[in-house]
């Protein structure tokens, strides 16, 4: 490309095709190359458990699992998921069967307005897959990329160590 | 952010082929698109480099590690051989952002990622960096978080980094192809003063793809400090960082590699520094003595003043800390 060249107007780049997995379900979707996973899921699949919080990487209100691990979404391309598996707060429970993160953060009272917590769940379940958290330390230090702009991190911090064991079994359970 | 074409090169030839001043690799997308969201950047078409196979963590010839240039800082923090043998580079990269985008930083994408100067970020305000010419919003701004060694008068702004911080100490070796060819650049040839030129980060040229770091065989696993000072506990970049390397022979340094980050528009270290320590007993007064030959001339802003004396201070306390071995 020349230096001269204009910058392409929106309607000139073709969506690309993407293939993904959504919460276990297949999607073929052509995507804008600018569209973030965020945006994707929120304006175009009406999935909007995932949050937007400052869309800059900063407060992990947008934390999905991308194959399992924790990303956030607003930094993320859409067509740079294609082949992956993406689970977001709507595909965690079993069923009926809460994520146990998700029943600790209901009997902790894990939450005020409940804006950051989607992103906080996901992101206790990432921190599990990554098997690092094994104190009340840990698990400070590793969930600092998720704000609580009403301060509810004592109880959060309890319902995340008090799940630990039975989210380590779930995911066992998840592999089988 | 601005519309822009998509590439998926499956090589690193045809990844370096379409690169060009308009066109934009992208690895962890952390950096780039936080800076596209912001208008800093507007590439009109942007190379997926996510395909290519550059994720391996392998030994090297000379008995060190070669790091794929797509690992991401989560893995390479959680490697084995790593956090056996340089465990100063795990915890240079675990003091760095959260868990979700150390899951997302790539190694390559870390060492080009651009400096968090607030005047950079927007686009309201003159930069040098950003718009060459422009002047520079930072050196009469508030300048809180720019540099006190290094700058230019063109530009104050600290490259952001902790990886690299401890990459330069490690004296790690970056691995660079171009459509040119490949070559290999010395980590501490690899960032630049910003002199005249503060758009230029580093000695890459437009079409080069970092394609691995190479870690020395030496990888000071017994003495090793990576000390990071910020404003918050966790998930807050540097005010000051200090990554610290020793080589002990009972109380003796033997050898001895500090880095400074948060201070500079690189990694900061002084050969001439260093040497004030080895042959020397590891103690206050020689510590000291190094602080100050790192820290010789020193040009404080109206408000980071205060980063000389802290940085001095961890300087001292991370050295000592890793003369005595207890970094964990
Ligand atoms: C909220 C927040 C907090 C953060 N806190 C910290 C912190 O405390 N400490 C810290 O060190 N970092 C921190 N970071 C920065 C983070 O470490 C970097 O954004 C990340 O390492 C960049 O890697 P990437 O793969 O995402 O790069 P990208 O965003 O994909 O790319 C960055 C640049 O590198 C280029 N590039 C990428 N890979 C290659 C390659 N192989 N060859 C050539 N060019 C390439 C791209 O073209 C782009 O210009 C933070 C980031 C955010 C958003
Ligand atoms: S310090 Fe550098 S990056 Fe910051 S405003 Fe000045 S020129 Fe721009």
């Amino acid at each position: 490309m020349s230096a001269t060249t204009p910058i392409p107007e929106a309607d000139g780049i073709a969506a690309c095709p993407v293939s993904l997995e959504l919460n276990g379900q297949r999607r073929h979707l052509d995507i804008e190359p600018w569209t973030t996973l965020l945006d994707l899921l929120r304006d175009r699949l009406a999935m909007t458990g995932t949050k937007k919080g400052c869309d800059h990487g900063q407060c992990g209100a947008c934390t999905v699992l991308v194959d399992g691990k924790r990303v956030n979404a607003c930094l993320t391309l859409a067509v740079m998921c294609d082949g992956k598996q993406v689970t977001t707060i709507e595909g965690l429970a079993r069923g009926d069967e809460l994520h146990p993160i998700q029943q600790a953060f209901i009997d902790h009272d894990a939450f005020q307005c409940g804006y950051c917590t989607p992103g906080q769940i996901c992101s206790a379940v990432g921190m599990v897959n990554e098997g690092r958290a094994r104190s009340r330390d840990d698990i400070r230090e590793q969930m600092s990329g998720n704000i609580c702009r009403c301060g509810a991190y004592p109880h959060i911090l309890e319902a995340i160590e008090d799940a630990l064991p039975a989210a380590r079994a779930w995911a066992g359970e998840g592999e089988r | 952010m601005n519309p822009f074409s998509y590439a998926r090169p499956a090589s690193v030839d045809d990844a370096v082929k379409l690169a060009g001043p308009d066109a934009r690799f992208i690895a962890g997308g952390t950096n780039l698109l936080d800076l596209m969201k912001e208008n800093v950047l507007r590439p009109r078409q942007l190379i997926d480099i996510t395909h290519l196979p550059l994720r391996e963590v392998a030994a090297s010839g000379n008995g060190g590690l070669r790091v794929g240039a797509l690992v991401s800082n989560a893995d390479l923090a959680w490697h084995p051989e790593v956090e056996a043998r340089y465990p100063l580079l795990s915890q240079a990269i675990l003091a760095g952002a959260s868990g979700q985008l150390r899951n997302m930083a790539t190694t390559g994408g870390n060492l080009l990622q651009r400096t968090r100067c607030w005047y950079f970020y927007d686009t309201g305000t003159p930069c040098n960096k950003r718009e060459p010419g422009s002047g520079c919003g930072a050196r009469d701004g508030v300048n809180r978080m720019n540099a006190i060694l290094g700058a230019s008068d063109a530009c104050v702004a600290v490259h952001p980094s902790d990886m690299c911080v401890a990459l330069a100490a490690l004296k790690a070796t970056v691995h660079v192809q171009g459509r040119q060819g490949a070559r290999e650049i010395a980590f501490a040839d690899f960032h630049r003063l910003p002199g005249d030129e503060p758009q230029r980060d580093n000695v890459l040229a437009d079409d080069e793809l970092i394609t691995a770091i190479e870690l020395p065989a030496e990888g000071f696993a017994t003495h090793y400090r990576y000390l990071k000072v910020r404003e918050r506990a966790s998930y807050a970049f540097a005010l000051v960082s200090v990554a610290v390397a020793l080589e002990m022979d009972g109380d003796t340094v033997r050898q001895a590699h500090v880095a400074l980050g948060g201070v500079a528009h690189k990694p900061w270290r002084r050969e001439e520094a260093e040497a004030l320590l080895v042959g020397q007993r590891a103690d206050d007064t020689h510590f000291a003595a190094a602080a100050d030959a790192l820290l010789a001339g020193a040009q404080p802003l109206a408000y980071n003043a205060f980063k000389v004396e802290l940085a001095r201070r961890a300087i001292i306390r991370a050295l000592d800390e890793a003369a005595r071995g207890v970094t964990r």
